[in-house]
């Protein structure tokens, strides 16, 4: 039998997930995709893979139970922490594991943030328009069942890496520039938007994140229906009720609310892992320090291979030293993880 | 009506570090919509190195780039050299676009608003239908949902507004109206406007040769048949085979 990983149990929001489909917009499809690429990335590097092309699978809010067929595999934990376990021991998050074959990994729900990893050495599924990613809104791929088989290769090293996570689940302060309506608002209604500490909505989902807060909505001169404008993750719009609401990977392409501002591609990731009930706060920032905030982040995500490190461990916690292979950080130094 | 001399338009409009909005008006007009069709076309040409996708809506034209290649600066001075180039309202369409014949069945179970639609433009069920299927319409654009074709203009006498009740569930194929336009649905949709009869059109088949048959800026014309015809067509559609006819149109 070849080497998969069977979701013995699937919690409510697993699916596939890459760095999605751009280059769609003209027809009507966003670009989707994980919601947490440092997460996709870090992954990709605890398992000594190319980031480009990366596929885990995401899990909003909880895991599941999965079990290796056919052959040991290399797995990886990144992105908001989760309780987990191979076969009843509690494992690391932010770390890569051996799961021997027959073996259970149990992730149970978030302790931070909202979406978890568990990338998979060799993970394939089907290419759909150029990626593997499901998009639910657009109904390309879906949420992944119980009892679902996922082709994966025997693992290629032992696992026992780690990598320090910058710190991303619990919202904060989040950048934003201006967008298409941002001066219909007048003064100190901006003034306002910056000074109002919102709380991330519970009902948040890949389309997109509500932020709530007390007392006036913001409202604008923007005429009550603006023609239907083309859309982007990242623009903040004012809803019917005049709460903010932050699109994120799968959202819609034309929208008819105004925007107030547009969150950097930077933070966007923070506002999609702030855990439910989060506070959130919106800065604006100019197009210089958005830039160079872009630049960071890129230089972060092409620095992970280099920050994944042998995980150090009491001689005492390790079931069978013998065994264990101390040299195991090798594995991640060959490979071209900037692919 | 939009014109080069209205000095409000074209106009530019930052969209995050990446993106940009080349602006032709503020409401629908089919001449702004020309001119967006005509300049996205002169930008696909002109591939220009750092932009990355462009995208039209009613009457914009957007673009994603890589900032880290192309600068801000650079690029809205190239679009405004673009822009000056010619006057984009008098443009025309751009080449390479299709005419689309549909096999469409109007009201009963596959269009139960037909008669409501044509009762608040005017006319009978009849009229209206013969009014939908008069001339080809065009396809303004595509969004909202994946493939989802935006059709105009109809004449004055649709420009009925989207009803506050959503639809539950406009199935798949369904065409719906309001403010003078159509929409024409993947998948199905719970709408605010109003659905008037089911085209033989898969407008997003994911693993179709061609998974978007429809490019903004071609244009439908929907042909009235009758059930048996129309169920026929429909079994083609759902079995992934195209049965609305194409041929090029300039």
């Amino acid at each position: 039998m070849s080497a998969a990983l069977r979701i013995v149990r699937a919690g409510p929001g697993l699916s596939l997930q890459d760095a999605g489909r751009p280059g769609f917009l003209a027809e009507g499809l966003s670009r989707g995709g994980a919601m947490d690429p440092l997460a996709l990335a870090e992954g990709a590097a605890l398992l000594g893979q190319p980031v480009r092309g990366a596929l885990a699978v995401e899990m909003a809010g909880a895991g599941g139970t999965f079990r290796a067929e056919g052959a040991d595999l290399l797995v990886a934990l990144t992105g908001a922490p989760m309780m987990a376990e191979i076969d009843g021991a509690r494992v690391a998050w932010s770390a890569s594991h051996l799961l021997p074959e027959g073996a259970e990994l149990k992730i149970g729900g978030a302790s931070m943030g909202s979406y978890g990893y568990l990338s998979v050495a060799g993970l394939d599924a089907d290419d759909v328009l150029g990626a593997r990613s499901a998009h639910l809104a657009a109904g390309i791929g879906g949420l992944l069942q119980t009892g679902e088989r996922l082709g994966a290769a025997p693992a290629p090293g032992p696992g026992g890496m780690t990598i320090a996570a910058e710190e991303r689940f619990g919202g904060g302060e989040i950048r934003v520039l201006p967008s298409v309506q941002t001066d219909a608002f007048d003064a100190a209604t901006l003034a306002r938007l910056e000074s109002t500490e919102f709380r991330k909505d519970a009902r948040a989902s890949r389309m997109g994140a509500r932020l709530s807060h007390e007392g006036a909505g913001f409202s604008s001169t923007a005429h009550l229906s603006i023609l239907s404008e083309i859309i982007v993750p990242g623009d903040v719009q004012v809803i019917g009720d005049g709460a903010p609401y932050v699109l994120l990977n799968e959202c819609q392409s034309m929208g008819g609310y105004p925007r107030i501002a547009t969150v950097i591609e930077a933070d966007l990731p923070r506002v999609a892992q702030a855990a439910p009930g989060s506070p959130i706060r919106l800065r604006f920032v100019t197009l210089d320090a958005a830039l160079a905030a872009r630049e960071a982040a890129d230089k972060d995500v092409k620095s992970l291979p280099g920050r994944v490190a042998p995980r150090v461990r009491a001689p005492g916690d390790i079931p069978d030293l013998l065994s264990y292979q101390l040299v195991g950080g090798a594995i991640s130094a060959h490979h071209d993880n900037e692919g | 009506m939009t014109t080069k001399a209205d000095a409000e338009f074209p106009r530019l409009h930052r969209m995050g570090e990446a993106g940009l909005l080349v602006e032709f008006g503020d409401r629908l007009s089919m001449q702004a919509n020309a001119a967006v069709l005509a300049f996205r076309a002169a930008l696909d040409a002109a591939a220009w190195p750092g932009v990355e996708e462009s995208a039209t809506s009613l009457k914009s034209v957007f673009l994603r780039f890589d900032p880290a290649r192309l600068a801000h600066e650079r690029l809205e001075a190239d679009l405004r050299d673009l822009l000056a180039a010619r006057d984009w309202y008098r443009a025309g369409l751009p080449e390479g676009r299709s005419l689309w014949r549909v096999p469409t069945l109007f009201g009963g179970d596959a269009g139960p608003q037909l008669e409501d639609a044509a009762r608040r433009a005017g006319m009978s069920a009849d009229d209206a239908v013969q009014a939908v299927c008069a001339a080809p319409l065009r396809v303004l654009t595509i969004g909202f949902a994946p493939g989802l074709p935006y059709l105009g203009q109809l004449p004055e006498a649709f420009d009925i507004p989207r009803q506050t009740d959503l639809n539950p569930n406009v199935p798949g194929g369904g065409l719906a109206l309001a403010i003078r336009q159509l929409v024409l649905f993947p998948v199905g949709t719970q709408t605010g406007w109003r659905w008037i009869g089911r085209a033989a059109l898969d407008v997003f088949g994911q693993r179709a040769e061609r998974p978007f048959p429809l490019t903004a800026g071609d244009e439908i014309r929907f042909d009235p048949v009758e059930t048996a015809e129309f169920e026929a067509a429909w079994q083609d559609v759902a079995a992934g085979h195209l049965v609305a006819t194409r041929e090029a149109i300039g």
